[in-house]
C-alpha cells in the first residue's frame, strides 16, 4: 500500500516534471517594433548603433558590452596586450556557427579585414592597426602603429562572420554602392550568436529564432522573434496597446503619460550616453549670420559664459522635454569612461541684468544679433529645444535668428567640409555620444580639439574651439596606457574646456522603451536592445 | 485607333523624361544623402570619397543623363539606404500597393456607386441624407487620423482586426498575396478603408448627380411608358448613361489611390511602395526616390490610355467620331 502511494506520488512527479518541461519549451514568440528598419543585415554596413547592436544578435563579437557597458569575454575568452603596440586575442574553443561549422582563428582574422575592407562602414576602427594574423588555430595577434588602448574598446563593436559561408555566396567584401550587384551578406547571415537569421523581408520583417546550440548559457526565455518596423509613432503605440507588439522603443513624449496609465503597459525611461549641446563659431574673426561687424562676439568667454549660464536646462526639461531629459554640464555622460561627476556640475543661471551686464562689459551694452541652425528630426524636440533658446537669449538682449531644417540639409550646411574649413553655421545644436568606444578621448578628439587636415582631429568641431594645452593632454591620452596618468589627463582637459565655456551641454535625453507587461528586458544606456536579455513570462 | 495608341506611347515617353527632370532637379533640395549614409564618426575624408565614388560632384545634366540611360536599361542601382537593387525593392512592395489600392478600389466600386444610385433614386428619402451626411465625414476627415480612429476602434478596443502590417502572406512567383490567408484578408480590411472613403464619397456624390440628371431626361420617361421595369431603367438605362465621366474619374482615382497610398501605408505600416517612398525621402536615398516617381508616372500614363479606350467601349457615339476622324486623317 505504502509502497504504491510512493509508487504514484514519483509518478505524478513524473507527470509533473513532464508538463513543466512541455510549458518550458513553449513557443516563445517577442514581436517588437521601431521607427525604422535595420538598413542591412551585414554587420559592417554602417557604423550606426542601431544596426550594429541589432546584428549582435545574430553575430557574436570577440568581446561583448554586458547590460552595465562593461567589457566582458565573447568569442575570445582571454585578451590583452604583449607589449604596447601588440595585442592578443584568444579564441573561444567549440563554438559553432549557425550551419554547424567551428569557429577559428581564420574566421576572426577574416572578419576583422572585412569591417577594415572596401564597402565596410567602420573603418575607422582600425586606424591605428598595421596588421592581423593568426597564431594557431585560436589565437590571433594584432600589431598596432603606436600604443591604442583602447582597441578592445572600439572592437565591441565588430562582430565575427563565418569565412567559409561569406566566400561560398561572393560575400567576401560588404556591398558595393557604385555597382548595380546584391551582397549576399545584405540579406543573409552567418554567425554564432544567440539568435539566427530566419527570415529577412527589408522594411517589412525580420525574423529570428533561438539558437539552440549557441556557447553562452541563454539568460532569454525566446523561440521566436519578429521585428517589424512601424514608420508612424501613433501605430506603434497602438498596436502595443492591442497586443499586437510587445515592445517598441522610440516612445513619443506625449504619448508616455498616457501609457503609465494602461495596467497591461511597462513603460522604461533612463538617460542615453548621447549629449545635447549648443556650439558657437569661435573661429571666424566675424560670424557669418551676425549684425556685429569686424568682430565675433562668440571669441570673448565672458560671451560665452553668459550666454551659456542663460540657458536654463532646467525649464527645459520640464517645458519642452515633459521631464525626460537629464541635464548636465558635460559633454560625455556618466557610463563613459572619462566622466567626472564632480565636475558635472552647472555654474548658477544669472538673473537677466547680470547676464546683460557681462555682455556690456564684454562690449555689447545692447546685446547681438545672430543666426541659429537647428535640426528638426534629429534629436528628441530638436527645434522646440532651439525655441526655447531663442526665448531665453531674448531676454538678455541677444536676437538669436532661428533656422530650423531637415537632418540632411542641416548637417550638410553646419559640418566642416571635406578640406575642414569651417560650416556656414554661428551657433548651432548636435548631439554626440561616444558609440566606437565608449570612453572620453573620442569626444575630445572629434568635438574638442582644434580642427586640424593633417592630424584629422577636430573634425566634428564645427565652431572651432581651440585650446593649445587641451589638444596636448587630449593627443598624450590616447596613447597613454597607464591608467592613473591616463585619468589624470582627462580630469585637467575636462577643467580646460568646462572653464572656457566652450560649449554649451544642454541634456541627455531620456530613452523611452514601453513594452507589455509579461516581458523582461535590459535598457542599456548605449540604445542598444540586446534581445539575450528578454524573457516573456 | 493603332494610330491613337502609338501617338499616346510617344507622348508618354515624354511625360516620362519630364518627370524625371523634375524629379532631379528637386532631389537637389532633399539634403546630402551621405550623411544619411555614414556613422557620426566617419571622417570628412571617407565621406569625400563616398561622394565622389556616387557621381554626386557631377553636375545635375551629367546625373540625370546617367540615371535616364541606366533607367532605360533598367537599372536603377543600388539604393544608398539598404545597398539592395532598387529595382527589387520596388518589385517586392508593388504587390502589397497594388492589392491595397484594387481593394480599395473594389470598396469604392461596390459601395460607392450602388449608395450613389440610391441618393440619386431617392433624393428626398431621409436615409439618402443620412447618406449624404455621413459622406461628408469622409472627405473631411484626413487619412492619418480616420486611420488611427480605426485602429483604435477595431484593433484596441475591440481586438477585432490588426493593428498593423500585412499579416500573413503567400508567395506566388515574385509576387506575394493577402487573399490567400485569413489573416492577410483581415489585414486588409482597415487600410482599404482608410484608403477608400474619400474616393468613395466622391463618387457616390458624382453618381448621384449623374443620376438626378438622367433621371429627368426623355428617354428615361419613355422607357417608363414602354412599361420596363424598375430595374431594367435604373441600371440598364440609367446607370449606363452616367458611366462616362465616372469611368474616367474612377480611372485617374486609382491612380492616385496608388500614389496616394502614402499616407494609409504609413499609418498601417503597410509593406509598399508608398511606405518606401516615405524611408527614402527620410534618407534621401535618391535611387529609390527616382525610381518610384517615374513608376508613379508611367501608372498614371498607362491609366489614362485605358480610361481613353474604354470609353470607346462604353460610348458608341466616340467609336463613330473615331471613325471618322480617321477618314478625315486626323
Amino acid at each position: 500500500m505504502i509502497f504504491s502511494l510512493r509508487q504514484s506520488v514519483a509518478l505524478a512527479a513524473v507527470a509533473c516534471a513532464g508538463f513543466g518541461m512541455a510549458s518550458m519549451a513553449e513557443a516563445k514568440t517577442f514581436k517588437w517594433s521601431n521607427s525604422g528598419d535595420v538598413s542591412s543585415m551585414d554587420p559592417y554596413a554602417r557604423q550606426e548603433t542601431f544596426l550594429l547592436t541589432f546584428t549582435q544578435n545574430i553575430y557574436d563579437p570577440l568581446i561583448r558590452r554586458d547590460k552595465n557597458l562593461k567589457l566582458e569575454p565573447a568569442l575570445a575568452t582571454k585578451w590583452g596586450q604583449t607589449d604596447p603596440t601588440t595585442w592578443f586575442f584568444d579564441i573561444r574553443p567549440n563554438v559553432k556557427f549557425h550551419d554547424g561549422s567551428p569557429l577559428t582563428a581564420d574566421d576572426v582574422v577574416f572578419s576583422l579585414n572585412r569591417a577594415n575592407g572596401p564597402g565596410s562602414n567602420l573603418q575607422s576602427n582600425f586606424v591605428s592597426v598595421k596588421e592581423i594574423k593568426k597564431d594557431g588555430d585560436m589565437r590571433v595577434v594584432v600589431t598596432t602603429k603606436y600604443p591604442d588602448p583602447l582597441l578592445a574598446d572600439k572592437w565591441a563593436a565588430i562582430t565575427i562572420m563565418s569565412k567559409a559561408w561569406a566566400e561560398k555566396n561572393n560575400a567576401v567584401n560588404s556591398a558595393d554602392m557604385t555597382k548595380n550587384e546584391e551582397n549576399f551578406a545584405t540579406r543573409n547571415a552567418m554567425g554564432t550568436g544567440p539568435f539566427m537569421l530566419k527570415e529577412r523581408k527589408a522594411g517589412e520583417r525580420t525574423v529570428l529564432v533561438n539558437n539552440p546550440n549557441w556557447w553562452d548559457k541563454p539568460e532569454h526565455n525566446l523561440t521566436e522573434v519578429i521585428f517589424t518596423p512601424v514608420a508612424n509613432p501613433a501605430t506603434r503605440i497602438a498596436a502595443l496597446k492591442a497586443g499586437d507588439i510587445d515592445m517598441t522603443y522610440e516612445v513619443p513624449p506625449a504619448d508616455t503619460e498616457s501609457l503609465k496609465k494602461d495596467a497591461s503597459i511597462k513603460v522604461m525611461e533612463g538617460p542615453e550616453t548621447r549629449v545635447v549641446y549648443l556650439g558657437m563659431d569661435q573661429e571666424r574673426p566675424e560670424l557669418l549670420e551676425s549684425n556685429v561687424k569686424g568682430k565675433n562676439p562668440f571669441k570673448d568667454k565672458k560671451v560665452r559664459e553668459a550666454i551659456h549660464r542663460s540657458i536654463d536646462v532646467e525649464a527645459i526639461k520640464r517645458t519642452v522635454m515633459r521631464g525626460q531629459s537629464y541635464p548636465t554640464n558635460l559633454m560625455v555622460a556618466p557610463g563613459i569612461n572619462g566622466y567626472m561627476k564632480d565636475l558635472d556640475k552647472r555654474p548658477a543661471l544669472l538673473k537677466p541684468d547680470e547676464a546683460k551686464k557681462m555682455l556690456a562689459d564684454a562690449g555689447y551694452p545692447n546685446g547681438f544679433e545672430v543666426g541659429m541652425d537647428c535640426p528638426n528630426d534629429r534629436y528628441v524636440n530638436d527645434e522646440k529645444i532651439c525655441q526655447a533658446v531663442v526665448a531665453m537669449l531674448a531676454k538678455i538682449g541677444v536676437k538669436v535668428n532661428l533656422k530650423a531644417q531637415t537632418r540632411n540639409l542641416y548637417f550638410a550646411k553646419i559640418l566642416r567640409k571635406n578640406d575642414l574649413s569651417p560650416g556656414e553655421t554661428s551657433f548651432y545644436m548636435l548631439g554626440w555620444s561616444p558609440a566606437q568606444t565608449y570612453d572620453v578621448h573620442n569626444v575630445f578628439e572629434a568635438l574638442i580639439q582644434t580642427p586640424n587636415k593633417t592630424t584629422k582631429k577636430g573634425q566634428f568641431n564645427a565652431g572651432g574651439y581651440s585650446n593649445p594645452e587641451l589638444d596636448k593632454l587630449a593627443d598624450a591620452m590616447e596613447q597613454e596606457t597607464d591608467k592613473a596618468k591616463r585619468d589624470d589627463e582627462i580630469a585637467k582637459a575636462t577643467k580646460l574646456y568646462v572653464d572656457d565655456f566652450a560649449y554649451i551641454p544642454l541634456h541627455q535625453q531620456a530613452l523611452v522603451w514601453a513594452s507589455r507587461k509579461n516581458i523582461d528586458l535590459v535598457q542599456p544606456a548605449d540604445n542598444s536592445f540586446p534581445l539575450r536579455f528578454v524573457n516573456v513570462k | 485607333m493603332i494610330a491613337f495608341i502609338l501617338r499616346r506611347m510617344l507622348q508618354s515617353i515624354a511625360v516620362l523624361v519630364a518627370v524625371g527632370l523634375v524629379a532631379f532637379s528637386l532631389f537637389r533640395y532633399v539634403g546630402d544623402p551621405i550623411n544619411a549614409m555614414v556613422g557620426q564618426d566617419t571622417s570628412m575624408e571617407d565621406r569625400a570619397a563616398l561622394r565622389e565614388k556616387l557621381g554626386l560632384n557631377d553636375s545635375p545634366p551629367v546625373q540625370f543623363l546617367r540615371f535616364i540611360s541606366n533607367a532605360a536599361r533598367g537599372n536603377f542601382g543600388l539604393s544608398y539606404r539598404t545597398s539592395e537593387p532598387v529595382s527589387r525593392m520596388i518589385f517586392e512592395r508593388i504587390p502589397a500597393t497594388l492589392e491595397l489600392a484594387f481593394c480599395a478600389a473594389i470598396f469604392v466600386l461596390f459601395v460607392g456607386v450602388p449608395m450613389g444610385v440610391y441618393t440619386g433614386l431617392y433624393p428626398k428619402h431621409w436615409s439618402s441624407r443620412l447618406l449624404q451626411t455621413v459622406s461628408l465625414l469622409g472627405v473631411s476627415l484626413p487619412p492619418f487620423l480616420l486611420g488611427i480612429l480605426l485602429i483604435l476602434v477595431f484593433a484596441v478596443m475591440l481586438h477585432w482586426l490588426p493593428s498593423f502590417g500585412r499579416g500573413e502572406t503567400v508567395q506566388i512567383g515574385w509576387w506575394t498575396t493577402n487573399f490567400l490567408t485569413l489573416s492577410g484578408l483581415k489585414a486588409l480590411i482597415l487600410p482599404s478603408i482608410t484608403l477608400g472613403l474619400f474616393q468613395l464619397t466622391l463618387i457616390m456624390r458624382l453618381v448621384r448627380s449623374e443620376m438626378l440628371e438622367v433621371m429627368r431626361t426623355d428617354y428615361i420617361k419613355f422607357a417608363r411608358a414602354r412599361g420596363l421595369s424598375n430595374r431594367a431603367i435604373n441600371f440598364g438605362h440609367a446607370l449606363k448613361n452616367t458611366l462616362v465621366p465616372v469611368i474616367t474619374v474612377m480611372g485617374l482615382q486609382l491612380g492616385t489611390l496608388i500614389a496616394f497610398a502614402i499616407v494609409t501605408e504609413t499609418v498601417f505600416a503597410w509593406p509598399g511602395v508608398g511606405q518606401l517612398f516615405l524611408q527614402s525621402v527620410q534618407f534621401s536615398d535618391i535611387p529609390v526616390m527616382a525610381a518610384y516617381l517615374l513608376l508613379i508616372a508611367l501608372l498614371f500614363v498607362v491609366i489614362n490610355l485605358v480610361v481613353d479606350l474604354l470609353y470607346f467601349v462604353v460610348d458608341p457615339r466616340l467609336r463613330s467620331q473615331g471613325g471618322a476622324a480617321k477618314v478625315a486623317g486626323h
